[in-house]
């Protein structure tokens, strides 16, 4: 059955070669007609008058023009290549157009969100309790005046105690930025700019798979007089602590190490990291944004000084995040934004009530649903893993252990990564960070867990979180193993590897 | 104090249930419904009165937000995902009733 459509496929490429000729097919017709007229022949049909059987030019030339206007306004859609039945899509885009007949897209169209390391929906627990702030209570929480003041800052400290709450925090010790990006240059440019005025300290060490904003962070840093030590991963995505311990110096003034990791979803260890830096009296700052509210943090039992949060990654709304900043022992900063003094001096700026009380109504939710999430995105995420590794050359990227299940990254070997994503169509997928996307560049995250250029290319991460559905991930599952077994049948590469061939073996000619 | 009956925990179920299908989102309307049945079936042995009053308040209170969420979900409406069944996302007649979504930002 699988032979059925490479075979189908293969004849539509030779088809696309071919011209369409139906404009033809009109001149053909009418010749026989005319050889009998001219035969003289006795019939039911009125003999047709001499002129009609003499080639004219012009009228030819006017046929023509009639033939081609009747063929012009047909989309290639509703055009068909003659012999083999396919829509005129195939000849425009072979694979665009047989994906089109494979799939039924009739029920709607919008595509499957399983992008859920690049942002959640917005729970509608969330909305609710954001909406008053949006309409009637609209004050600003630093007004001590007035009653519309009051309310609102009565919400945005309930809002911090149920972040605290969920990282096992003071409520004190919880800073509202504008989102984890803010939260991660505050933390490593702050720490790093304020040891730099007692001129003591002045390395960095951080991790080659940390989100962009931390590396970009510690480049900046460089260019002001730093050291930063990049440290790799294994090939499981895991820091080693032995490489760790090395790396710090005497001079050293910060660790930071994501949580989760967003690309692959390994979880770091970051207890052990924690118990280490407090050891050598370095702060520790954590980019938690994958991790709060997913799996169970303890600022204190983990000795983490600084934490990044961000709102929209735990099923609240955008543009909100936190950061958390121990305050015994006292972490001292060194502000990015200066002003009004709001939020203990560290970020000035009158606070988004809306933004702030939904996020801590998302953070509430997350504490409260995070057993019964838990088990039912590991369901989900099991299911799915699963399924995709079940077929043949895919791989996991990262370990398989120490690991959020929520994020699934799987490599289809002899598949290109964006032309899986181009294939499907109906799933919104990413293969790696929503930052990157934009450019076809592999995976850095991909690369520093020692994967090939071509692996990296062909990694795609599944997303899973709280309202993906059960009916999602089959439909998913169908829809990859369909695509994949698809594209690779196009590939020359996936022809030899049948064969048994080495593909390391070849030596590809040069040009 | 007045002992919550099984006829009322069922029939908050059963408006739970029926609110929560009254969502736009496809999304959303399957997580309520699954919300609500495991919520229900993890505390259908509850026994002490006071617990169950509790978890009673706490689902009215649900209600009142499903109430409130789902009228503010039917006031957006979008295309309906591809796994969804029943009605197609295709636009019959000219009510206008769905937003139009189809550009994804390439094709």
């Amino acid at each position: 059955m699988s032979h059925l459509a490479p075979n189908a496929a293969r004849q539509a490429l030779r088809q696309c070669t071919r011209r369409l000729s139906t404009s033809q097919s009109s001149f053909a017709t009418q010749l026989p007609r005319a050889c009998i007229a001219a035969k003289g022949r006795r019939s039911y049909v009125s003999e047709s008058s001499p002129k009609n059987a003499t080639v004219n030019i012009e009228s030819t030339i006017r046929q023509d023009q009639k033939a081609f206007l009747a063929e012009t306004g047909i989309a290639p859609k509703d055009a068909q290549i003659p012999t083999t039945g396919h829509s005129g899509d195939t000849a425009m885009s072979p694979v665009a157009g047989i994906l089109k007949q494979a799939t039924v897209m009739d029920e709607g169209v919008r595509p499957i969100y399983l992008d859920m390391q690049a942002t959640t929906p917005t729970d509608p627990r969330v909305l609710d309790a954001m909406l008053p702030f949006w309409t009637g209570l609209y004050g600003n929480p630093h007004s001590r005046t007035h009653a519309y003041g009051w309310e609102t800052e009565k919400a945005v400290e309930q809002a911090r105690e149920h972040i605290a709450n969920l990282i096992g925090a003071d409520a004190k010790e919880i800073i509202f930025t504008s989102g984890a990006t803010e939260s991660n240059n505050m933390s490593i440019k702050g720490v790093a700019r304020f040891f730099k005025k007692g001129g003591k300290k002045n390395h960095i060490i951080t991790c080659q798979t940390e989100h962009k904003c931390v590396l970009d962070s510690c480049r900046h840093l460089q260019d002001e007089g730093f050291e930063v030590t990049y440290l790799p991963v294994q090939t499981n995505g895991l820091i080693d602590m032995e490489a760790l311990e090395k790396a710090i110096r005497p001079e050293t003034a910060l660790v930071s190490i994501m949580t989760v990791n967003n690309e692959v979803g390994v979880v770091q260890p970051i207890e052990e990291i924690g118990k280490l830096c407090r050891s050598k009296k370095i702060y520790f700052h954590t980019d938690a944004a994958q991790a709060v509210g997913k799996i169970p943090l303890d600022v204190n039992k983990m000795n983490v000084d600084l934490m990044s949060i961000s709102g929209h990654k735990i099923y609240g709304p955008k543009g909100i995040g936190a950061c958390y900043v121990r305050r015994r022992p006292r972490v001292r900063l060194d502000p990015i934004i200066s002003g009004g003094g709001q939020e203990r001096g560290l970020r000035s700026g009158t606070l988004a009530p809306p933004l702030i009380i939904g996020m801590g109504e998302a953070a509430r939710l997350c504490k409260e649903e995070m057993e019964y999430d838990t088990k039912y995105i590991s369901k989900l995420s099991k299911k799915l893993s699963s399924g995709l590794l079940a077929m043949e050359h895919t791989s996991l990227n990262g370990d398989s252990v120490q690991h959020y299940p929520g994020c699934v990254n799987v490599s289809f070997a002899y598949v290109e990564g964006e032309s899986l994503l181009m294939a499907l169509k109906d799933i919104a997928l990413s293969s790696g960070s929503a930052c990157t996307s934009a450019s076809l560049e592999p995976s850095y995250v991909l690369r520093a867990l020692g994967n090939s250029d071509e692996s990296a290319h062909s990694s795609i991460r599944f997303g899973i979180g709280r309202f993906t559905t059960e009916a999602e991930v089959d439909y998913v599952l169908e829809a990859v193993k369909a695509r994949v077994t698809f594209l690779r049948e196009l590939s020359p590469l996936w022809e030899l590897v049948q064969e048994g061939v080495d593909l390391n073996t070849i030596e590809w000619s040069q040009h | 104090m007045s002992q919550t009956t099984a006829f009322e925990v069922r029939s908050l179920y059963r408006s739970l249930l029926r609110q929560g299908r009254q969502f736009a989102a496809y999304n959303f309307r399957e997580y309520a419904k699954r919300r609500t049945r495991d919520a229900f079936r993890e505390h259908s042995t509850e026994t002490d009165g006071r617990r169950v009053q509790e978890l009673v308040q706490k689902g009215l209170k649900e209600l009142q937000v499903l109430k409130r969420q789902t009228v503010v979900s039917q006031f957006f409406q979008l295309d309906r995902l591809v796994v969804e069944g029943g009605k197609t996302g295709k636009q019959k007649g000219n009510e206008g009733g769905i937003v139009r979504q189809k550009d994804q930002g390439w094709d």
